[in-house]
């Protein structure tokens, strides 16, 4: 949500406003927070690290001799002693699309400066990111728990933990580092350092609730992620 | 001149304030939850084959879009911000090209000397 209007300027629509915004002087990004301008660099960073990690595991299962695992199976839970297909990781992905929704609610209260609403909201997203991550751990240890390992699997080709491993652990990854970044901006907003304006760490910046956007960025780039490991990984 | 960049500061701090309207979050967060059960529904039925493959990439691309149209805000971004971010995917689209023909290829190799015993 940029700003659309800067004094002096007036800013064309389209791909004409992208033209003279990218052959402009000083800022290509016009409107753009400078923090929100890196993180988009950095997270267009990271989907090329994932890509490369999705790719791989394409090249894996497709290049084996051996029948890959039925995902459908060796992902199932016993609920009364019926195998529900996908059960754990359809809960996880419904609990991460939850936690996406209040960190977009928090963002638009964050602009809105309605600290309260904003913080809760936070508050709620980071719970849900720890709930996550906790079915993630319960579902690594059972997988480990059936024999599951990088070098090989009871299920079928030898491949698929690496691959399992590797995808979801660095996903994983991502959620954790997020979840303890959520507490903390979850401190710091309700503790009014964007009314205050006090500093941030590292930084001359004074506080402002595009931080929160930029973290909301960070945190929906989870779930994106999650989408397409969910579609590639466990569905297809 | 201090207390005139001030001043500019805060009229554009105030700019920024205006947000989008919450129907927009509550609908697109609804539609991904739609979307998410509509994908899992796929795999419970256990469609297989074209039908499978084709529904799971059109649910998958369908919530990718929203995530990063709605809740990212690159719908209301401009140009230059969305085409940046954009345009690198054609080159992961090159690298699936890439791999698709090389994994083919280690397929071929392998059914020849492993299955069938080579020349």
């Amino acid at each position: 949500m940029s700003e659309q209007k800067i004094d002096g300027f007036e800013l064309k629509p389209g791909f004409k406003g992208m033209a003279s915004d990218t052959g402009s002087d000083q800022t290509m990004f016009k409107g753009v927070h400078w923090g929100k301008a890196m993180m988009w660099i950095f997270l267009l960073s990271d989907t090329f690290v994932f890509s490369c990690f999705l790719i791989s595991y394409m090249k894996g299962r497709g290049s084996t001799i051996v029948d890959w695992p039925n995902t459908s199976e060796v992902f199932s839970l016993h609920v009364g002693g019926v195998p529900v297909p996908l059960l754990l990781i359809a809960i996880m992905t419904f609990v991460l699309i939850t936690s996406s929704g209040t960190m977009a609610l928090a963002v638009k209260y964050g602009y809105e400066k309605n600290r309260k609403m904003c913080g809760w909201l936070i508050l709620a997203t980071a719970v849900g990111g720890l709930t996550f991550v906790g079915m993630q751990v319960f579902e690594w240890s059972k997988l480990i728990h059936e024999g599951v390992r990088p070098w090989g699997n009871p299920f079928g080709a030898a491949q698929f933990g690496s691959f399992f491993f590797m995808i979801t652990g660095f996903h994983g990854f991502h959620v954790s580092i997020g979840v303890i970044f959520l507490f903390i901006y979850t401190y710091k907003v309700f503790a009014g350092h964007y009314e205050s304006k006090k500093r941030g760490w590292f930084t001359k910046m004074k506080g402002d609730y595009v931080e929160i956007e930029i973290l909301g960025l960070y945190w929906h780039f989870v779930d994106l992620v999650w989408v397409f490991i969910f579609a590639f990984f466990y569905l297809w | 001149m201090e207390e005139t960049n001030k001043m500019e500061e805060t009229t554009k701090k105030e700019e920024q304030t205006s947000t989008q309207k919450i129907g927009i979050y509550l609908w697109i967060w609804l539609l991904l939850f739609v979307l998410s059960f509509f994908s899992y529904m796929v795999d419970w039925y256990q469609f297989q084959g074209m039908l499978r493959w084709s529904l799971i990439l059109f649910f998958m691309f369908l919530k990718a879009g929203l995530i990063m149209a709605f809740f990212m805000h690159l719908f209301w971004e401009r140009y230059a911000l969305v085409n940046v971010l954009l345009w690198p995917m054609t080159a992961i689209a090159c690298f699936i090209f890439l791999m698709t023909a090389e994994f083919k290829y280690t397929l071929f190799s392998r059914f020849f000397y492993f299955v069938v015993g080579g020349a």
